[in-house]
């Protein structure tokens, strides 16, 4: 399986050495990505969906972050691979997307010296042609007149501008995988769904496989082919998109979907309007036993407080985390 | 990234943050070791000040020509200068100066600083511009300058000192206050303040004059360094506090001419003059880091 | 950037007046007759009528202060009441010695500041950061001209190995040099420090490093033109700080420049020199500002554009 498989994570533990203790912010995740593919990885703020992604590029600061588990990248093992081998797959044949346009962007270098840079480090070209080639790269993510664009600085484009500016930067190198973390979560409604639209419309000439992470179900309900749900620092649920909004079997993911607005739908099981979860995203220093979700879940008995549940596969393209579901009642 | 160090930062600040404040800053300020230093000097500092006249019983001005320049031994640690007095005795002496000079100078400078601050920030419009432009004179000249140019026209002597070193800082003590005012009355408990017409004078003592104190103070510590360093540099060059008064800045002037035959006259007021400043910026450093929450980072 | 400089130019203008009025009410300030303090305490009757009659005591206070601008403007300071020569002119060669010695200390500052600023923030709360940390807190905290002394003792006295003081030649420049470099050494490597720990933990670094960015590159491309903007704020102010040292370390080293003029000057009543070395000194440090203002806008598009 391995082999098909262009990304793939088994039990990635990923663990913060603090002031206040070492705190588990990624605890057992798998995850396997194949050429091509757009998979959704969607969680609230703070449940490691973030540092997943910070992890297989080794982002993560050396000196606080303990790491555990495999990444295999193109066959390649990325927790042991050397610096060297690690800059030439940095936004090569794996780049990334931020959340944030407006402070992803080096302020005091132009947006074509950024996108030139990508070009100068991983297929040797002069600065000079690194920046004719940034220019052709504006004008594929539609910025209008992209030769004057290049040489401005950042705080003269607007959020929308700066994120296609950072996909020209993140497909440079027609990378084979694209690490999007909440690419369109600062940006205007109306903006968002452009970006999503070109992100989608390049990956498909660049044949890229996406990892699309959010907070946001509705943003990848229509552009994904299968859903990680994250809680807590563990996977809870894992499925084709399709079963997943026919079928949330997680009751966090239904709690997620309550809090969607959805045009006259109703959930089989689920609220019928929308509705919040109820309490806030237990601390990671301070975990309650058993499940993780059990203080916030609305279905929970008294053995999800004492015993932690595994991931059980349901039929062939599914994986829950819950005593409630797969017949282990 | 970004969102699960702030979820990391979140769960650790806890949820009482407001009562916690004070009692975490006082932790923090205690786990820092360079700040206890730092207070533990400024203590040695003030007490032997304080108990100078109990410690030596004999006048540090006392002359003593034969016993004159000898380095320094068991029966008189840090040598004897020019006139044959004890260098140990006149740098514990010193420090009463030091310390009456930089509180001094300190006080006058919040004194007139703060309020001229206050209500510059506060009411902005003309009050604020005629402030402004007159402490943008007043920065125009290096701070040193400022004071040496005010000791050229007051004169010499301890009282001309602290008044030039006082006001030399004052610039910047108007400033730090009006910039912190600037910040918090937008605030919103200050526009609801604002709204319901609570009185200007009531908003500006119960509600600003507060939130500006940390600022204020920790810049205040800052600044007895300097005042300390400016009062002896006004010694050394012969125009702040005046012979026999055993001053450190004055002391380390009238050691100069003397680096060949006897260093240690030079060297020792200089100690004391590092080891004071560096007692109040270690302890300027710790209460910044202890009580500025947007600092407090480590 | 023309433009901004010449902005930045024409908003000194109210500042310089009211230099000129303290320096004007300087005088003024002082007991007794501004003309006898002016011609110094040995005039004779007829040279304090003649210094009466240029300053105009007898017309309306705005009457002389608009002719003590025009003097300015002018670049007429009066006459040395010790030497009997222009102000102008016992200034001029000492403002090239001082500025011979700020420039080397601000150069040094920089070439130790920054470097070491850089490698504490790179990893900070390492051995190495402790120690860049706490020279800098020494540096900070000690009395330039008790350092001098010290230099003194140790490269003079007992080394034999550089000039105790005076003036002529390289050799002569480095112990003043050092010694008015020390706190500004410790104050460049503070803020650097400080700084570059911010913008390292920038979005933008992330950014970088996704990128395959090698690390040393991360810092120096990426990191060092955006921690530069908050430190040359902090050299500029610094350097008027160091400006007022030079008063200090001329006198430890007896170096010829307009501090040693001034703080003899002062100590000689000799009220002309005074005024115009200290209107120097501020025209030095409003230069300066300018300086700053217009390398900050180099460095910061933000500014550059606005």
């Amino acid at each position: 399986m391995n082999s098909e498989q262009l990304l793939s994570i088994q039990d990635l533990k990923v663990r913060f050495k603090s002031f206040e203790g070492v705190v588990s912010a990624v605890d057992g995740v798998d995850l396997n990505i194949a050429p091509g593919e757009t998979v959704g990885l969607v969680g609230e703020s703070g449940c490691g969906k973030s540092v997943t992604a910070l992890s297989i590029l080794r982002l993560l600061p050396k000196r606080s972050t303990l790491m555990e588990g495999n990444i295999h990248f193109s066959g390649m093992n990325m927790l042991t691979a050397d610096e060297e081998a690690l800059l030439k797959i940095r936004g090569n044949s794996i780049s990334m997307i931020f959340q944030e346009p407006m402070t992803s962007l080096n302020p005091v270098m132009t947006i074509g010296d950024q996108i030139a840079e990508v070009f100068v480090l991983h297929q040797n070209l002069t600065w000079n042609q690194g920046r004719e080639k940034a220019v052709e790269m504006l004008e594929r993510v539609q910025i209008p007149s992209p030769n004057a664009r290049s040489r401005d600085y950042p705080h003269r484009l607007s959020g929308g501008m700066r994120q296609r500016a950072m996909i020209a930067m993140a497909l440079s190198c027609q990378p084979t995988l694209l690490l999007a973390d909440e690419p369109t979560t600062a940006l205007d409604v109306t903006i968002q769904a452009q970006i999503m639209d070109l992100m989608l419309r390049l990956k498909e000439k660049l044949n890229t496989a996406i990892l699309i992470i959010t907070h946001d179900l509705g943003l990848i309900a229509e552009t994904v082919s299968r859903v990680i749900v994250m809680y807590a620092g563990q996977i809870v649920e894992e499925a084709p998109v399709g079963d997943l909004f026919k079928e949330p079997l997680h009751p966090y993911t239904r709690g997620l979907m309550g809090s969607v607005p959805k045009l006259g739908q109703k959930f089989k099981g689920g609220p019928s309007q929308l509705d919040e979860i109820k309490g806030v995203v237990p601390s990671l220093l301070n975990l309650p036993a058993g499940c993780r979700f059990n203080p916030r879940c609305p279905l929970a008995i008294a053995k999800c407080r004492e015993q932690t549940p595994g991931m059980v596969r349901i039929g062939r393209q599914r994986q829950v985390r819950c005593w409630l579901v797969g017949g282990a009642k | 990234m970004i969102d699960d160090k702030a979820a990391i930062a979140s769960t650790r600040k806890g949820n009482s943050r407001e009562f916690s404040h004070l009692r975490t800053g006082i932790s923090k300020f205690l786990r820092n070791k360079a700040a206890c230093f730092g207070g533990v000097l400024i203590f040695i500092f003030i007490i032997s000040s304080l108990l100078a006249p109990v410690l030596f019983s004999k006048d540090p001005n006392a002359q003593d020509i034969r016993h004159a320049l000898e380095p320094p031994s068991l029966k008189q640690p840090l040598g004897t200068d020019e006139l044959g007095r004890s260098i140990l005795a006149r740098i514990i002496f010193g420090g009463r100066i030091s310390l009456a000079i930089s509180l001094s100078s300190v006080a006058l400078a919040l004194l007139i600083g703060v309020p001229f601050g206050l209500v510059s920030g506060y009411f902005g419009g003309k009050i604020d511009f005629i402030i402004q432009r007159f402490t943008d004179v007043m920065l125009s000249f290096p701070p040193f300058l400022l004071a040496l140019a005010l000791v050229s026209v007051l004169g010499v002597g301890l009282k001309n000192t602290i008044i030039s070193v006082g006001i030399a800082g004052l610039p910047h003590t108007i400033r730090i206050t009006r910039g912190c005012v600037l910040s918090i009355r937008e605030q919103v408990y200050v526009e609801a303040a604002r709204a319901v017409g609570t009185r200007d004078r009531i908003i500006l003592f119960r509600h600003i004059l507060p939130n500006v104190m940390v600022p204020i103070i920790v810049n205040a510590t800052l600044f007895f360094g300097m005042a300390i360093i400016f009062a002896a540099g006004l010694g050394f060059l012969g125009v702040g506090v005046q012979p026999p008064n055993p001053e450190w800045g004055t002391m380390l002037g009238s050691g100069r001419s003397l680096l060949f035959a006897a260093p240690h006259v030079a060297t020792f007021p200089g100690i004391a003059i590092f080891l004071a400043v560096l007692g109040f910026n270690l302890l300027g450093d710790g209460l910044r880091d202890a009580l500025d929450p947007r600092l407090g980072y480590e | 950037m023309f433009q901004y400089t010449i902005r930045r130019l024409i908003s000194t203008i109210p500042v310089l007046f009211g230099i000129s009025l303290m320096l004007f009410f300087l005088l003024r300030a002082l007991p007794g007759d501004p003309a006898q303090v002016i011609a110094g305490e040995l005039a004779t009757q007829q040279e304090v009528e003649l210094i009466r009659q240029q300053l105009g005591l007898d017309e309306p206070v705005y009457v002389q202060y608009a002719k003590f601008l025009g003097r300015l403007v002018r670049f007429d300071l009066g006459i040395s009441v010790r030497t009997q020569y222009p102000v102008i002119q016992e200034i001029a060669p000492r403002l090239l010695n001082t500025l011979i010695l700020a420039v080397a200390a601000t150069l040094l500052a920089c070439l130790l500041g920054i470097p070491a600023g850089i490698v504490a923030a790179v990893k900070p709360y390492t051995t190495m950061d402790m120690v860049v940390t706490a020279l800098a807190l020494f540096g900070m905290s000690m009395p330039a001209f008790w350092l001098g002394l010290m230099l003194i003792i140790i490269f003079s006295v007992k080394l034999k190995l550089l000039p105790v003081g005076g003036s002529g030649g390289f050799v002569y420049l480095i112990l003043p040099a050092v010694t008015l470099a020390a706190s500004l050494v410790a104050v460049v490597a503070r803020n650097t420090r400080s700084a570059m720990m911010e913008v390292l933990a920038q979005d933008y670094i992330t950014t970088a490093r996704s990128k395959g960015v090698r690390e040393k590159m991360v810092i120096l491309r990426h990191g060092l033109k955006n921690s530069f903007i908050p430190v040359i704020t902090v050299i500029g102010l610094q350097f008027g700080t160091m400006l007022g040292g030079t008063v200090l370390t001329e006198t430890v080293f007896a170096w010829p420049g307009l501090g040693r003029l001034l703080i003899s000057s002062i100590l000689a009543r000799d009220y002309p020199v005074i005024q115009g070395a200290i209107l120097i000194f501020a025209l030095l440090f409003v230069l300066t500002n300018i300086v700053v203002d217009v390398l900050y806008a180099y460095f910061d598009p933000k500014v550059r554009y606005d």
